[in-house]
């Protein structure tokens, strides 16, 4: 593709860069062995990173952190008279004193099997001694096989699957006709589902199991950003079409409105939020409103399907590079060898209290490392002061300087170990040639070029997730391929990867993910007819025409429209970031992020009519209804702006909203169904596994 | 305006009088003021007796909490400080799946005026764990032996309302097939999955499947919760009949296509695939899924007979190179990757030589290429590597051509560790002189690099690199000679 005009200088890691890291892991080997030859400073070999779960100091231990919190690492322009956020881990605190309530209603010795995907939020909220201290004798994980448990009470703790239940009917079963009596209890998180309890009832067990639900909506996985733990909500919702969600999504929305609210404007888009708006109203007008000062003022509600290009780029912050390539969990990630440099493996916990971390998170890659060897140097200055202190001086350094010193010092390595690591993997699948890809599809530049380069990714047998990814992305950005690339990228797909994704490509068509041009519609023709019904032979069906205008991203005259695609001529510089472009290297503003932006700028979606209609409309903008609101004077909360998104948002678009927060002077709470990234997205399109 | 306390309020939200509003005659309003007082006194006489029951009745309800609500409402009620009582409402807005329209900018003020509908108060507490209590005083008033009859007066609205806060409910009241939509359709507009899916499995029990599906195709969203709903507890056998009566036949056909997954024996797997094939799949897909076919019925025939010969220990190349999986179920480029490595040279005429497998499955020449040169590649088979660039033109010399760039090919010759001397040639076949020299630096060919810029005649760089390299090395004395070449006319 060459150097020319439209392309833009965008580097995101070069040769260079890995040996400056190599240089740094050298000065950190001879600062361990400096570290190790004082043998008299090792007072405190406990330098483990505190993760936030199970921590009984927590619950006061946030101010501090948000203290810490409110200054990043690029606040170059930080408006000091930003908000604080509020407290969330009051939610934790809820959900852990209901489970125990309804562990208390099986009362005795019990077995408790646990849902696999429920592990990681249950962790995070309660461990094994509150469970044991509750009379739970052995943990299960739920594995759909036969069980082994001698226990006379089996308390399942699980999501609202059918799946899950049909294992649970087939234990149940199968101890009868063993003639073995035991009682069950099944727990339901977040709530259950009346087709759960229609087969309880077919499968001839209903009675002799109870049921309860544990409202466990929200789990806060930082200081701002809340999760409901419900990855299928996207595939549910977006490609099923099934609603079973949105009453939890109001319900979620309910429970934040009724400890930090009340909210006075809601702002939001897409179906879903219309749905999950309405819920939640009906849930407040069923409920008392108690009076008392708002910690949360504003909320936008969007659906993921609103912007489907952003959570498709590569992300290249920090964090979110760390998501894409080491998968963080419900908050914490499994660094392998290859980071910690030793034979085992290490989970850390990855939230505002891991300093280094938090510093870095929201960071363009290629400034992580000039800020990291920053730090090393800055750490080893403070070891070098030991030199020449007397012993009383030595003593208060190592009571109160060389723990904080080491934690660091652990931290940074580790962080050190994963951005070597991921730089390594980087390089050798042409990371750069990949970006340089993505960023022409959208900007709109040189589509030839991208299709042929997708098309070897995918001769090559080069990773399936990824060969995905770049056809969606050039779907949505092209609206959709012409006929004669889709029928033969399609091909090619089928034999590099296999004649299952035949499921797999009929999902993303419905999705609208990856779609054919409709023939003879050129991308003019098709912006002119936005708006219009009926463009469909199957004109007939209203629903039919209506999802298949939801199936048109527009995504070209949105980019131009809200400007998303900065000037190809100017350089950007990652350093100084000048807006939310920085996340994707300058090349793209989040659809998403630059909407809430607008919105927020205006107050409504006054002036944004083309763009609603670009993208199908269902937005709204709704204020409290309130006697004397005009009067009301501005107070910190109207500067506090949840933001949720349903089926999903990537730590790219946390990023970005961080930004957004610290030029504007507010704090945004993301709330999201799941963390999501393009694999994850992709994956729950998959159909292709027995 | 007059504010009720709470349980006034939901009297006032729930009873037939919902269309009152404050405004009316104060005449009305005494009388009923007293109505309500004689109703509320009844109401604490008849509570306690049905709360019992309620604990029977309520079989699919949330259980209240009791004492966690209580200490979360004390947690909640002590970090704050309480401010002036306001309205909190929200207007309702239009949800249906209509076009889009301009929405925006509502005010409560505009939508609610004189709409003198309060919440009712339940605090968030309550609501949280405790949802099925306190709510229905209203329609416990009736003595219990006409409590049965009056579960029956509930509307398609409150009764989708009950079940969504897991109160008691009875569907079966729903007879006529008018009654059964109507409840369909309020379950449709309250937006919630859960209840419409709970709609649907009572009209799945009371309606033949026929007038089920009749009606469902008018109901997209009913419809699309159905399919998730049958996809789910797996009544394959209804979803075929569904999609048919709907004419989804490409549905249909992908679904049953499907089922080949769950089949594990290759033989059994290859007569499915078989059985497919009339299915009524899109052109396109009806090809794949042809492929499909004669992919897995030859990977059974040619697994069979390696599996026969590397055991036997007749083949070199199994010994030297013992097979790490079976082919089966491998897609297609797997497939002539492992025949470009196994059966390289075979004639076209076995099902295992890669020219068979090229022909079969129309494989485009790149694709071909870019496979083939993995595999021989792998081998270190250079020669036969050579010979997939090489052609001939009518003279009889010979040129080395490429679907794919060069630089292509060098790389994907060094991830499989080709030597220096192999990657060389390569290199020298790069067109352009900037990313030739970038590549050769890469991968360390001095010559490539030094050739380069001798034949662009640039004398700088060269002394530059001779910087580079080693003393004395072969690389240094072949540039001191270029250097001292009097022939040379340099640039610089």
């Amino acid at each position: 593709m060459g150097d020319d005009v439209g392309t833009k200088v965008r580097k995101v890691c070069s040769a260079r860069d890995l040996v400056h890291l190599n240089g740094l892991k050298r000065i950190f080997r001879i600062m361990e062995s400096n570290m190790v030859g004082a043998g008299c400073c090792q007072l405190d070999s406990q330098h483990s990173i505190r993760t936030s779960g199970n921590n009984p100091r927590e619950v006061n231990g946030w101010a501090g952190v948000l203290l810490c919190s409110t200054s990043g690492p690029m606040a170059h322009s930080v408006r000091g008279d930003a908000p604080e956020l509020p407290d969330f881990s009051l939610l934790k605190r809820l959900a852990r004193d209901q489970l125990i309530y309804l562990l208390e209603q099986l009362p005795g010795r019990k077995d408790l099997f646990i849902e696999a995907d429920l592990m990681s939020p249950l962790d995070r909220i309660a461990n094994v001694t509150t469970l044991k201290q509750h009379d739970v004798d052995k943990l299960y994980k739920v594995e759909y096989k036969p069980i082994v448990s001698t226990s006379d009470q089996l308390c399942f703790l699980i999501r609202p699957r059918i799946q899950t239940v049909k294992w649970i009917c087939d234990v149940v079963n199968a101890d009868k006709a063993f003639g073995r009596f035991r009682r069950y209890k099944i727990i339901f998180s977040p709530q259950k589902f009346y087709a759960c309890g229609n087969l309880l009832e077919e499968q001839g067990i209903f009675g002799d199991v109870t049921t309860d639900e544990w409202s466990f909506y929200l789990l806060p996985l930082d200081d701002d950003i809340i999760s409901l733990e419900l990855p299928e909500f996207f595939r549910d919702n977006f490609l099923e079409g099934d609603q079973r969600w949105v009453r939890t999504a109001g319900s979620a929305l309910h429970l934040l409105h009724s400890v930090y609210g009340p909210f006075s404007k809601v702002y939001g888009i897409g179906r879903c939020s219309k749905m999950a708006y309405e819920s939640w109203r009906e849930q407040v007008e069923e409920g008392e409103q108690r009076a008392r000062q708002a910690e949360i003022g504003n909320v936008f509600l969007i659906d993921r399907d609103v912007d489907l290009v952003t959570p498709l780029c590569s992300q290249v912050v920090y964090e979110g590079l760390v998501d894409d390539i080491f998968r963080i969990k419900c908050g914490c990630v499994e660094f392998g060898p290859e980071v910690t440099s030793s034979e085992k493996s290490i989970k850390v916990m990855l939230n505002s209290q891991d300093k280094v971390f938090n510093e870095i998170r929201n960071e363009h890659f290629s400034q992580v490392f000039g800020f990291l060897s920053q730090k090393a140097r800055n750490l080893q200055t403070a070891y070098d002061k030991r030199s020449g202190m007397d012993i009383k001086q030595m003593k208060t350094f190592v009571s109160e300087e060389l723990k904080g010193l080491k934690q660091e010092h652990r931290l940074l390595s580790l962080h050190i170990g994963a951005s070597e690591s991921m730089m390594k993997k980087k390089t050798k699948q042409d990371f750069q040639e990949l970006l340089k890809t993505e960023h022409s599809l959208l900007e709109g530049f040189e589509i030839r070029e991208c299709i042929s380069y997708i098309e070897e990714h995918i001769n090559r047998q080069v990773s399936m997730l990824e060969s995905m990814r770049l056809l969606c992305l050039l779907s949505l950005t092209e609206n959709g391929l012409l006929p004669k690339d889709y029928r033969s990228l399609k091909a090619q797909f089928l034999q590099s990867y296999g004649a299952d994704h035949l499921l797999t490509f009929s999902n993303l068509k419905q999705l609208g993910l990856l779609v054919e041009q409709q023939p003879g519609e050129t991308l003019t023709v098709m912006e002119s007819r936005v708006g219009k019904l009926v463009n469909d032979k199957t004109a007939g069906k209203l629903t039919d025409a209506f999802s298949s205008l939801a199936k048109k991203s527009n995504f070209r005259a949105l980019s131009r429209r809200l400007n998303l695609v900065p000037k190809s001529d100017e350089e950007y510089d990652l350093r100084v970031p000048r807006d939310m472009a920085y996340i994707f290297s300058g090349a793209y503003i989040p659809l998403s992020c630059k909407l809430i932006e607008q919105v927020l700028e205006r107050d409504g979606w006054t002036g944004l009519e083309e763009v609603t209609r670009m993208l199908n409309g269902h937005e709204f903008a709704v204020t409290a209804g309130s006697n004397g609101s005009d009067a009301r004077v501005k107070t910190d909360s109207q500067r506090i702006i949840l933001v949720m998104f349903l089926g999903g948002c990537t730590f790219s678009e946390i990023s970005a909203l961080r930004f957004l927060g610290r030029e504007k002077g507010l704090k945004f709470i993301v709330v999201t169904t799941a963390i999501t990234n393009s694999a994850r997205l992709l994956e729950s399109m998959l159909d292709n596994h027995a | 305006m007059i504010r009720g306390k709470p349980d006034e309020d939901d009297y006032w939200n729930s009873s037939k009088f919902k269309a009152f509003t404050f405004d009316d005659e104060d005449d009305d309003f005494t009388r009923l003021k007293e109505s309500k007082r004689a109703v509320n006194s009844i109401r604490s006489l008849v509570e306690e007796e049905d709360e019992e029951d309620d604990v029977e009745k309520v079989s699919w309800s949330g259980e209240p909490v009791g004492s966690i609500s209580w200490s979360v409402k004390e947690t909640a009620s002590s970090i704050r400080s309480t401010g002036e009582v306001r309205d909190q409402s929200f207007p309702k807005i239009h949800t249906a799946p209509s076009l889009p329209k301009n929405s925006s900018g509502y005010s409560l003020s505009s939508l609610f005026k004189g709409k003198a509908k309060t919440g009712s108060f339940q605090s968030f507490s309550e609501s949280f764990g405790d949802p099925s209590i306190r709510n229905y005083a209203p329609e416990l008033r009736k003595p219990k032996s006409e409590y049965k009859d009056y579960v029956s007066d509930w509307t398609p609205e409150e009764t989708v309302k009950r079940m969504q806060q897991g109160k008691v409910y009875s569907l079966e009241k729903f007879r006529s097939l008018q009654d059964k939509l109507l409840l369909l359709d309020e379950a449709v507009n309250a937006h919630d999955g859960n209840i419409i899916t709970a709609v649907l499995i009572y009209l799945k029990k009371s309606l033949s499947k026929e007038i089920l599906f009749r009606e469902l195709i008018t109901r997209e969203t009913a419809l699309r919760h159905y399919i998730h709903y049958l996809k789910e507890i797996g009544e394959q056998k209804l979803l075929v009949e569904l999609f048919k009566s709907l004419d989804r036949t490409e549905d249909m056909a992908l679904m049953q296509y499907r089922d080949h997954l769950n089949i594990r024996d290759e033989n059994r797997r290859r007569d499915f695939l078989k059985n497919c094939l009339s299915l009524p799949f899109a052109p396109d897909d009806a090809t794949h899924v042809q492929d499909h076919y004669t992919l897995l019925e030859r990977q059974i025939i040619i697994e069979a007979n390696d599996k026969q010969v590397e055991s036997s220990g007749q083949a070199d190349i199994f010994k030297k190179y013992p097979r790490k999986a079976s082919i089966l179920n491998m897609p297609i480029i797997t497939t002539l990757y492992y025949s470009c490595f196994y059966h390289y040279g075979e004639s076209d005429g076995t099902y295992s030589s890669p020219a068979n497998i090229r022909k079969t499955f129309r494989i485009s020449d790149k694709q071909f290429l870019l496979t083939c040169l993995g595999a021989r590649a792998k081998l270190k088979a250079w020669f036969d590597v050579d010979a997939l660039f090489t052609t001939k033109n009518w003279l009889g010399y010979t040129k080395k051509r490429s679907p794919i760039g060069f630089h292509r090919i060098v790389d994907i010759l060094q991830k499989n560790n080709a030597p220096v001397q192999v990657l060389q040639d390569y290199i020298n076949l790069v067109e352009d002189a900037e990313q030739k020299i970038s590549l050769a630096q890469k991968y360390k060919c001095h010559d490539v690099i030094i050739n380069t810029y001798r034949d662009l005649k640039d004398r700088q760089q060269l002394i530059v690199y001779r910087g580079k390299v080693e003393r004395g090395s072969p690389e240094y004395r072949k540039i001191e000679e270029i250097l001292s070449n009097s022939q040379i006319r340099w640039k610089n």
